[in-house]
């Protein structure tokens, strides 16, 4: 509200020019909006031709449709699973867990950022560990994950952490330690503590920060999902790509990696408008 | 009378692995109260060393650091500190970057509040209180990290170069403002710069430091007659020119 105020003393250039608008103006918009026009319609235009080509292709018997499914045997498929509710089952269990792992991830990186910001010694004692457990491959260890924690859905969750958290701590981590050193001497000049320096500079500096690397986890989560569950499920989407592949209903697997596109899309999208809130 | 802030035989080292360099050697000097000192020198002399020391973010090696007779760490005066940099938040609006100091230090309260929106009037940032950092001038956000520094009363000014990031033309008026501001409200204050001119135009004494180690080559009084209090009227008098060359071969001496 009290922005607002200050705007109507100071008017941005883009509100004064639409009451007298020129011909040059004029001519600048309307070319703007052609371009994002012409980009609108030929991003349509490619799915709409792929699915197209697609279906054809199936038709007229120049892909095998046993093999390559075609979009109306997708549909039909997702329709059957919609009614018997099955695909809602799959869908919410891979949702709850991305979810789930994604909150882990949040909170368990930005505290252990925090503490390794807090205390030098340990940052630096710990430091070769993080970079190996950040580079190994977290399939690696889904084996062992399985006999440890048994096939369920604390397995999945754990997989999905592992996926993402080690290199989410040592991105939170460099961040942090890259805070202005005279921010944090002024807020000392001020007279302020450790405290004061975390939650009225490191913290709040760090906020664009902490929403990118949440834009790469929830990717690195549901990937780790997806692996969890090839490996240790009954249910979820990961499940039902396998099941559907050693089956051979590639029916089933292509509806699954639709869901899944459509279900990554909207996390990125959730956090981009998160993103707008939070970042004015 | 009592010095405001005594320095006696002060010295400090940097220390790292590939060794210890001397950053500021036996340094003795007096600051009165409500004196207007600036201390100048070549760069890397440990200018802003001797200026974290007087704000206690450093620990003199030797010698001690007295503020109103009473050793620096112990007292309980108030110091404040002027950056090179305005460090203003971007997170936060001007009227609650100017809050920063009291509400670190829990001293903000409705009255205090009222008093820093009447200072934001005074000194022409009235309009701008909700605007962010962002939307202002240089020269006006730099008059506001003044207010945030005035905010905790403080009995000693420090300023480390506080318009050497100002372009030329909103350094010299910037620079009038604050000097003003400082004088009117009867602070004592140190000023640490590499601008002689500024220096000269706004100080009543200049302390000259050589290159590193630090040490101190000369203190030249620099007064004015009344009429002559804004730094840019001093500029145009033929005592400016005088101190110039004067603070200006107590520089070159050593070459």
């Amino acid at each position: 509200m009290s922005r607002i105020k200050f705007r109507k003393m100071m008017p941005a250039p883009t509100e004064s020019s639409t009451s007298t608008v020129s011909a040059a103006q004029t001519i600048y918009i309307n070319r703007e909006r052609t371009h994002q026009m012409q980009v609108k319609t030929c991003q349509i235009m490619i799915l709409v031709l792929f699915l197209a080509l697609w279906e054809l292709g199936s038709r007229q018997g120049w892909i095998d449709d046993f093999i390559f499914s075609s979009p109306s045997r997708v549909l039909l498929c997702f329709w059957h699973m919609a009614e018997d509710g099955s695909i809602w089952i799959h869908t919410g269990i891979t949702l709850i867990e991305t979810i789930v792992s994604f909150i882990l991830v949040i909170v368990v990186s930005i505290s252990f950022a925090l503490l390794l910001w807090s205390c030098r010694l340990l940052s630096e004692i710990l430091e070769p560990y993080l970079v190996m457990l950040n580079s190994l491959p977290k399939s690696a260890m889904a084996p062992i994950l399985i006999v440890w924690l048994g096939t369920n859905m604390k397995t999945i969750i754990v997989a999905a952490v592992s996926v993402a958290v080690f290199g989410s701590i040592l991105t939170l981590y460099t961040g942090f330690s890259q805070t202005d050193p005279d921010k944090i001497k002024l807020i000392h000049a001020l007279g302020g503590t450790r405290k004061d320096i975390l939650l009225k500079v490191l913290l709040p500096s760090s906020v664009p920060m902490i929403i990118s690397n949440m834009k790469v986890n929830i990717g690195l989560c549901l990937i780790g999902v997806i692996i969890g569950e090839f490996l240790a499920a009954r249910r979820g989407l990961g499940y039902l790509i396998i099941y559907g592949s050693q089956v051979f209903q590639l029916d089933l697997v292509m509806v699954s990696i639709i869901i899944l596109c459509i279900i990554s899309a909207g996390f990125y999208k959730g956090i981009s408008l998160l993103e707008k809130q939070i970042i004015k | 009378m009592q010095p405001k802030l005594s320095v006696c035989n002060v010295s400090y080292s940097y220390h790292s692995m590939d060794g210890e360099t001397l950053a500021l050697s036996d340094i003795s000097f007096f600051v009165e109260p409500g004196e207007f000192l600036a201390v100048v020198g070549p760069s890397g002399c440990g200018k802003s060393t001797l200026l974290s020391l007087f704000g206690g973010l450093l620990k003199p090696d030797q010698g001690t650091l007295l503020l109103d007779g009473v050793p620096l760490l112990d007292s309980h005066a108030r110091i404040g500190y002027m950056l090179q940099q305005d460090h203003l938040f971007e997170w936060r609006t001007i009227e609650k970057n100017v809050e920063l100091g009291l509400e670190i230090q829990r001293r903000l309260t409705a009255e205090k509040k009222k008093e820093l929106s009447n200072m934001l009037d005074f000194y022409g940032l009235g309009q701008f209180k909700h605007a962010r950092p962002s939307e202002l001038s240089g020269g006006m956000r730099q008059r506001a990290a003044l207010i945030r520094t005035l905010a905790l009363e403080p009995d000693l000014l420090l300023l480390d170069e506080p318009f050497s990031a100002l372009d030329y033309q909103t350094r010299l008026s910037v620079c009038d403002d604050i000097s003003t501001i400082i004088r009117d409200t009867r602070k004592t204050a140190v000023l640490i710069t590499h601008d002689l001119s500024e220096a000269i135009s706004v100080a009543d004494r200049i302390v000259v430091l050589s290159k590193r180690p630090g040490r101190i080559k000369g203190i030249i009084p620099t007064p004015f007659s009344k009429e002559f209090s804004h730094s840019l009227a001093r500029r145009n008098t033929p005592e400016f020119q005088t101190y110039f060359n004067l603070v200006w071969k107590e520089l070159q001496d050593d070459e």
